[in-house]
């Protein structure tokens, strides 16, 4: 079981409050990501349920029972840290079966968790290497290695895949999204990259300024953002965002329409010059300057043949409008 | 970055460090050619450099009227002693110091380092009472207490600076995995900072080995280092340069001989930190 409640958790640090008070529910066996832009507090609310930091006010409990007080060690939680966080001293074996270690598990069965892990992950050939042999993307595999051997209840990564590269980044979500798959144990994922939110995730949690702007699956936050932070962040690029008399006519202070719900036509309501194209072979990009709007982006075909200085009339999709009201929400 | 320096220069920068190096060793030189002579010779004018009758009558001397290798023991005990019972106390603190650091930990470690600037003498009556009292004069274990006090905050800094270096959140990790506060500083945090411990360890056990105030005043025979077999050539029968020399090369043998080993991993641990 890994359920993870809290209850009107605030943090501040000194005079600095960093989360102001917060609810959420995270079930057992779901993928839940925190995602936000720095300093929105997603990585304090990481280490508020890890117990690396003490919650200021509130309550958290995992599986019912009130863990705010409960020292990290004894939450039964792993974590995966941003640096790895891996013993530069010990070799991989030893990395992985620490925790065993400290559980006080007999060490012929800590051996054989460890093969285990280490065949799933990969890492048989590198057991007895250290660290610092290991390339970025082994030792990612290492920490996640010796969160599973524990068999947590919840498992928390802290922005995992930010030191690896591209290509990398793109393997390791896929191998982290199959061990959720597999395991079925709570996840708690924190991320400032939207794609790995949308492309991991149950269940995404916006935070800004360290509140919650919304809770819900990547689709719901992508096709009906509660607000105007969660429509410009939620998706890539971001949502063009218009003020003014285009937004009053419609009966709202501020309209959204996607980069991808807009069409190029002749005779189109708005009518703009390209400024730059975009190509990224299967899609091209056009930021264009809108008449009376201002800059504008939209998704055209990879073979689009629209360049710097052409002017072109776009059209929104019907029905793909998203409205926001004075204060920011969604009417 | 290497800066461009002309032949010239770098022979005479080269030379005048050869220069200082040797006025600072010339001491130590003329304490072992001394040692080697007879008493005549040791006071001879001009100063005998290396062409006279090389002799080691004053280690047998030295050996046959003082026991050397009872004062070594007694350094060794000390030496050791206060460098280990510093550690035990000094771990802890530098990890609270340097990972849970709170609003007064600075001005605690500087009033820490300031006590290192008074002189000792101002505590002399004080300590030499309360050695009274407990009945702690002339005994090891007085003197291991006594060296640990007055080098635990150079061992506290040292650590201190060391545990600094150690990611955080290495030992978050490790908290993660659920390690205790005793496992996560045996296991975890301890086995990272051998460079720094074995460093401080090094400069701890060299600085207890010289030191002369207190191992002199607090001890007469049974606990007498070798700061004591020393001191105890110098004043008696008046001036035997020879045989101080000799015993004073005997009592610095060991110390340079172990410094001369581990001068890399001295040199190391007190630059360490300095750049990044």
């Amino acid at each position: 079981m890994g359920r993870i409640t809290l209850r009107n958790v605030t943090k501040g640090f000194g005079e600095v409050t960093v989360i102001p008070s917060l609810d959420l529910e995270i079930d057992d066996g779901e993928f839940v990501v925190f995602v936000g832009p720095s300093g929105c507090g997603k990585s304090t609310l990481l280490r508020l349920i890890a117990g690396l930091e003490d919650a200021s006010g509130g309550q958290i409990l995992i599986d019912g029972a009130d863990a705010t007080r409960v020292p990290p060690a004894r939450r039964q939680l792993a974590m995966v840290f941003q640096s790895y966080a891996l013993y530069p001293h010990m070799t991989v074996r030893n990395n992985i079966a620490f925790p065993l270690r400290m559980a006080g598990v007999d060490p012929a069965t800590a051996a054989r968790k460890v093969e285990a892990a280490a065949r799933v992950l990969n890492l048989t050939a590198y057991l007895d290497r250290r660290p610092g042999q290991l390339s970025g993307g082994q030792r990612q595999r290492v920490a996640i290695g010796r969160a599973i051997v524990r068999e947590p209840k919840a498992f928390l990564f802290d922005e995992p895949l930010s030191n690896l590269d591209a290509a990398l980044r793109g393997a390791m979500r896929l191998e982290i999204t199959e061990l959720h798959q597999s395991l079925r144990t709570t996840m708690v994922y924190v991320t400032h990259d939207q794609v790995e939110a949308m492309t991991m995730a149950d269940t995404i949690v916006v935070l800004n300024a360290g509140r919650i702007e919304q809770v819900g699956s990547p689709l719901d936050l992508y096709n009906r953002p509660a607000n105007v932070f969660v429509a410009g962040f939620i998706g890539s690029p971001r949502m063009n965002l218009i003020g003014g008399a285009d937004a009053a006519a419609m009966g709202a202070a501020t309209i959204g329409v996607r980069p991808e719900h807009i069409d190029i036509a002749a005779d189109g309501p708005w009518r703009g010059q390209v400024t730059v194209a975009e190509r990224l072979g299967a899609d091209t990009f056009l930021h264009v300057a809108v008449e009376g709007i201002g800059p504008m982006t939209v998704r055209a075909g990879g073979g689009h043949g629209a360049t710097h200085g052409d002017t072109i009339g776009l059209t929104p999709q019907a029905g793909r409008i998203h409205r926001f009201g004075q204060d920011g929400r969604a009417l | 970055m290497a800066r461009a320096v002309s032949p010239q220069r770098k022979a005479a920068m080269t030379a005048l460090a050869w220069g200082v190096a040797l006025l600072i060793f010339f001491p130590i030189l003329w304490m072992v050619l001394t040692s080697f002579k007879t008493e005549a010779t040791a006071v001879a004018q001009p100063p005998q450099w290396l062409f006279f009758d090389w002799t080691v009558e004053n280690y047998v001397t030295v050996q046959a009227q003082r026991d050397y290798f009872g004062f070594f023991l007694n350094s060794v005990i000390i030496a050791v002693g206060s460098t280990a019972l510093g550690l035990l106390v000094a771990v802890p603190a530098a990890w609270s110091m340097a990972f849970v650091p709170g609003a007064r930990t600075r001005d605690l470690l500087m009033w820490m380092l300031s006590t290192k600037m008074m002189p000792a003498v101002a505590v002399l009556v004080p300590i030499y009472l309360i050695f009274v009292r407990l009945g702690l004069l002339d005994t090891r274990i007085g003197l291991v207490v006594v060296l640990m006090l007055i080098n635990l905050p150079i061992i506290v800094w040292m650590l201190y600076t060391y545990f600094r270096e150690i990611p955080a959140e290495i030992l978050e990790a490790a908290r993660m995995d659920g390690a205790t506060l005793r496992s996560e500083i045996l296991y975890v945090l301890t086995p990272m900072a051998v460079p720094g411990i074995a460093s401080t360890v090094l400069l701890n056990i060299i600085l207890a080995w010289n030191e002369a105030f207190w191992t002199i005043t607090l001890t007469t025979v049974d606990a007498a280092p070798l700061t004591k077999f020393i001191s105890s050539f110098s004043s008696p029968q008046g001036l035997f340069y020879a045989k101080l020399s000799a015993a004073s090369t005997m009592a610095i043998a060991p110390i340079l001989i172990m410094g001369w080993f581990s001068q890399k991993q001295l040199v190391r641990g007190l630059t360490f930190g300095a750049v990044k």
